[in-house]
């Protein structure tokens, strides 16, 4: 018998949390539930004709990057929703520190915000990288770099 | 590794998984976008917990002994139905409903809509049979077969009864074997015995 791709709830319960994390770093927490919802409507719809020996992880956060550029298209149309309140104690301030970090890394252009996204939050190998975002290995470290490069002017700050 | 990498790190790491909420939406939108193939979750019976799975037509699988089997019952309907399979406990308040009376001892026929695709051929003919043996009677493989259209299939009546996709709402347990010892049961003998004698018949 060859080998069945997993049942989709065992594929969910895989991925889940990093689409979803990939989603907070790269159109924040107010976007990313909905991000994650349309993106998961998607995998699900396309699952079946998946192969079975596809790279499910890389699979489903490419189709989570898209998403995300979507968002941002139609976010930019609109005015910038209210943070959310901040949290109290002493999280607060790893919460309003993380807050600006995503805020950063959300003005960065899609393709380094992607990129920077899934090599730190995703701990994804630069290869993969360049197989999500569509471009060579090279290129995708290139990504990175230029994204860090910009992250840490701004952190600077 | 410079400051932001490592922020970077930290603030991905204090980021939280996915909200339970989320993924209940996530069920919800499937079905509605028409993607929810397969449901299934576990029920607490008298018989111990059981797995059941439904797809849009109805009611496709029941299994016994849910702890043990839990994955390879998900793996063979993603295999067998679909992999658009997920676990959705808010859509079995009807199915919950009727077996909660059965084992209460008020309900004599289940009305679920029921999916036979796990079923074929001659097979199925022994099941919608069995379907029809009324509670609190029973019947022999041999009428099993005879009634599905060929009387010297018995061992392939008991084979069908044996792979019985819906046990219990589809009534394998009213089978014995000719002479009346109880045969076997999906769910082991004892489940057998105890499901005859609620109904009355033993």
């Amino acid at each position: 018998m060859s080998v069945a791709i997993p049942p989709f709830q065992v594929f969910l319960q895989e991925h889940r949390d990093h689409v979803y994390r990939f989603l907070v770093a790269s159109v924040g927490p107010q976007e990313a539930e909905d991000c994650f919802q349309e993106t998961l409507i998607s995998a699900l719809r396309a699952y079946p004709r998946l192969r079975a020996n596809s790279n499910l992880r890389g699979w489903v956060l490419t189709i989570a990057q898209r998403k995300a550029i979507d968002a941002g298209r139609s976010n930019s149309r609109r005015p910038t929703p209210l943070a959310d309140p901040p949290e109290r104690g002493v999280e607060a301030n790893d919460a309003e520190l993380d807050a600006e970090l995503w805020t950063a890394v959300r003005e960065l252009p899609p393709k380094q915000r992607a990129a920077v996204a899934l090599r730190f939050i995703n701990d994804l190998e630069h290869q993969e990288i360049g197989k999500v975002i569509g471009c060579s290995e090279q290129a995708a470290r290139r990504n990175v770099h230029e994204g860090l490069e910009t992250l840490r002017e701004v952190w600077k700050q | 590794m410079n400051d932001v990498e490592r922020a970077l790190k930290r603030a991905g790491s204090r980021t939280n998984g996915v909200p339970e909420r989320a993924t209940r939406r996530l069920v919800d939108s499937a079905a509605d976008h028409g993607l929810l193939d397969v449901a299934y979750t576990s029920l607490d019976t008298p018989v111990g917990e059981v797995m059941v799975a439904s797809t849009q037509r109805g009611l496709v699988r029941i299994s016994f002994g849910a702890s043990l089997y839990r994955d390879h019952f998900v793996e063979d309907l993603s295999w067998r139905v679909s992999p658009r399979i997920l676990e959705a406990p808010s859509y079995f308040d009807c199915v919950r409903r009727e077996l909660d009376e059965y084992f209460e001892g008020k309900r004599t026929e289940f009305e679920l809509p029921l999916d036979w695709s796990l079923t074929g051929g001659f097979g199925r003919r022994v099941l919608k049979r069995t379907a029809r043996i009324p509670y609190g009677e029973t019947s022999t493989y041999r009428e099993m077969a005879t009634a599905a259209g060929n009387v010297r299939a018995v061992r392939a009546a008991g084979n069908a009864l044996g792979a019985n996709p819906l046990p219990l709402v589809v009534p394998c347990h009213r089978v014995l074997r000719t002479g009346g010892a109880l045969g076997g049961y999906g769910g082991g003998p004892e489940v057998k015995e105890f499901l005859l004698k609620l109904e009355g018949a033993l």
